[in-house]
């Protein structure tokens, strides 16, 4: 029995010395986590673009890191965001502790990354955001750099540049519909849904829109997962606005859009809606969806730059739909880790930091250079601008998603000029023509 | 605005009545709390989104095809789940929440998290006094009380309500007078469920399917339950109508506090619950010691 005892104590002690130095053998991978809702489209296009960039990065050997090769090996992880952001820090934490990973990308909802975020810092794990808008994210930077100087911005930018966008949008429809509709003044309902995200665009837009000299008639804010909106569709009616102006992230975006659409409501709907962004949304509404616009940032035939179209072409060939914004993790991976790994020559993340926090570098969405404060300290968020990264005005015509702003020749505050290939003129939708016309 | 609330207020008490009253019917006559009501509703909503969008059926067949295979879901759930451990009602509460979140699951991995419609049994709308209502808002209304009249109908002028009724007045006495108590609470469920599917049929094209759309419906079957009284068919439907005109004045009075309705309806409810705690028409007692 000693003998027995004895001889089993030895094979566990092997097995144990075994596991322990197995991880010496997976030294010449990278491991980026790639964290996202992943039964949702959001989680999806993390994935998919964190794939893509593996992919083309391992198929040329992988990174030079110092003297050797290394490859880079995905590990997913299910935030569950928008169920519980519980589930959102127990993904990170597990990404840290069982997946061991050397960078992050993903997170979608500002309330969950705002978590997940605290638990990279934790591990000073350099965390590139790819989907929460609230500035407070790179806010924390500046406050406190030496814990926080792992997380960048990757995708979009702030939601004060968001609003700021959809100001300037605004502004082109507007006087779209002056023009067309012979109206003074536009009478402007801000509905959106009741998230993190939104509560200061509103405050932004409530102070803004009077400026650009139209009037804000009413603000409305539904649920975030509202599947019936016709009680507010009614009041925003009333209100007698002819623009509504979206700030939509979530699953209310469909219903919003498809009963104004079905009721066909005397206003152009402009801002952002998520869900109006992906090529499903147009089954989703049941056509209803026509003539709304959003903020996006892919529009297949629209053209930032050279990478843009290999980028967006690569994507629907392989996973049959338009890229979302979310799908930036691969710029975040092929453009922005990758080179500052190379060129650091390690994966240490304070020397990836310092390479990174004052790279300027061409992705398919734009260019990318992150901002200080006026003091000069670091935010690590993303410049917005022409020259930079803009986004796009898209709009649903008759079942394809077009490109209609920025026009041709745009300049902004004496910037130069840009005009990306692609874009066609903005169409106000015909019963309201026909409401306004009578 | 007056117009707008009364309209929408009454849609929107449609929407809830459907729901609560199977809800109500199953507790009332076997003391179960079919947690996992809505999720039947729910399984009948992305049946019939099936049966359209996959199989090209026409929207009144898939409707049939999906309370049918609901009814049957329930009965056989029923049978399995709730059946052999009715006298323990903790369990009974805990088997309906597994079963509800089994079937959130499976939905999540076949159809993932996307956000899917169904199109409108009858598209278009109708301007009421200068208010715009869907023609599917209307069909709901009158499909809530035509759904009541059935209802009354069976329990009142059938052998089976009859013995629904005596079932849900006393268990023990209408086993004692030979009805076979078990069954008809397995009718009942199977009506309860029936009504869910139903209720799916109607709201469906309202909503978007998702694999968590039923716990938001749940919250608020649940308070117009219990302020109508747990078991009072008559008094869901009157507190389904009273929280549906309570979350329509909200949207309309508190814009910025849209998403506040079911809070506010929730307050209501407990409300009610510290004033008169058996709900507006429920019947009070006492333990027995």
């Amino acid at each position: 029995m000693r003998k027995i005892t004895f001889g089993f104590s030895v094979l566990f002690a092997i097995f144990c010395a075994f596991t322990i130095s197995t991880p010496a053998w997976g030294a010449d991978v990278i491991k980026i986590g790639v964290i996202g809702p992943m039964n949702f489209l959001q989680g999806k296009g993390h994935w998919n673009g964190a794939l893509m960039a593996q992919e083309e990065i391992n198929a040329k050997g992988g990174i030079q890191v110092g003297d050797k090769k290394m490859k880079i090996e995905l590990v997913k992880a299910d935030s569950n965001e928008f169920m519980n952001v519980t589930d959102a820090t127990n993904a990170m934490e597990r990404l840290m502790t069982q997946g061991k990973v050397d960078f992050v990308v993903g997170g979608f909802r500002t309330e969950a990354v705002l978590a997940m975020q605290d638990i990279a810092m934790d591990y000073k794990k350099v965390f590139i955001g790819c989907g929460a808008a609230h500035p407070e994210l790179c806010a924390r930077v500046a406050k406190d750099y030496n814990r926080y100087k792992y997380f960048f911005r990757g995708t979009p930018f702030h939601s004060g540049n968001l609003v700021k966008t959809c100001f300037i949008q605004m502004a082109t429809v507007g006087a779209i519909l002056k023009q067309t509709l012979g109206l003074p003044k536009i009478k402007v309902a801000i509905v959106a849904e009741k998230a993190m995200w939104a509560d200061p665009m509103i405050k932004a837009a409530e102070g803004f829109i009077p400026k650009m000299g139209m009037e804000v008639v009413g603000v409305w804010r539904p649920s975030a997962t509202a599947t019936d909106v016709t009680a507010e569709l009614s009041a925003t009616q009333r209100s007698g606005a002819q623009m509504i102006f979206t700030i939509f992230s979530s699953s209310v975006g469909i219903p919003f859009a498809r009963q104004a659409g079905e009721l066909k409501v005397p206003a152009v709907q402009v801002g952002i809606n998520v869900e109006a962004q992906k090529d499903g949304f147009w089954e989703a509404t049941q056509g209803y969806g026509n003539y709304v616009e959003t903020l996006n940032t892919y529009v297949r035939g629209v053209e930032f730059n050279e990478l843009t179209k290999p980028f967006i072409d690569t994507y629907v060939a392989k996973f049959g739909e338009t890229p979302t914004y979310t799908a930036d993790t691969y710029a975040a991976i092929l453009y922005g880790i990758v080179p500052a790994v190379e060129k650091a020559g390690t994966i240490d993340s304070d020397k990836v930091v310092s390479i990174l926090e004052d790279s300027v570098y061409k992705v398919p969405g734009g260019n990318v250079k992150y901002t200080k404060t006026k003091d000069g300290k670091h935010l690590h968020d993303l410049t917005w601008g022409p020259g930079y990264t803009t986004s796009l005005g898209a709009q649903w015509q008759d079942g394809k998603m077009v490109g209609t702003w920025p026009p041709a020749h745009w300049t902004y505050e004496g910037s130069a000029e840009v005009t990306y290939k692609g874009i066609v003129p903005y169409k106000i939708a015909p019963w309201v023509i026909d409401y306004y016309k009578k | 605005m007056i117009l707008d609330i009364i309209i929408n207020g009454l849609i929107t008490g449609s929407t809830y009545a459907l729901l609560a009253i199977g809800f109500s019917l199953i507790f009332g006559v076997a003391r179960i709390v079919n947690i996992a009501h809505t999720a039947f509703y729910m399984v009948a909503s992305y049946l019939i989104y099936s049966c359209i969008q996959k199989l090209g059926l026409h929207p009144v067949w898939a409707s049939l095809v999906a309370v049918i295979v609901v009814t049957l879901a329930g009965l056989v759930s029923y049978k399995f789940f709730i059946d052999p451990i009715r006298e323990h009602e903790g369990a009974v509460l805990i088997a309906t929440i597994a079963l509800a979140m089994a079937m959130q699951e499976i939905l999540l991995l076949i159809f993932k998290g996307d956000y899917l419609t169904v199109p409108s049994l009858i598209s278009g709308y109708l301007s009421i006094f200068g208010v715009k209502v869907f023609y599917q808002q209307i069909l709901t209304f009158g499909m809530a009380l035509l759904i009541l009249a059935a209802l009354w109908a069976l329990l009142m002028k059938t052998r089976l309500g009859l013995a629904i009724r005596s079932t849900a007045e006393d268990r023990e006495v209408a086993n004692l007078m030979g009805m076979d108590e078990s069954r008809v609470a397995m009718m009942t469920m199977g009506i309860s469920v029936g009504l869910a599917g139903l209720t799916g049929v109607i709201i469906v094209p309202l909503t978007t399917l998702s694999p968590f759309m039923w716990m938001n419906p749940l919250v608020m079957m649940m308070a117009v339950v219990v302020l109508g009284g747990l078991g009072s068919i008559k008094g869901s439907f009157v507190g389904a109508y009273i929280l549906g005109f309570a979350v329509t004045l909200v949207v309309f009075l508190i814009p910025m506090g849209a998403y506040l309705k079911d809070s506010v309806a929730l307050s209501i409810m407990i409300l009610v619950l510290v004033i008169r705690p058996e709900g507006l028409f429920g019947v009070a007692f006492e333990e027995e010691r």
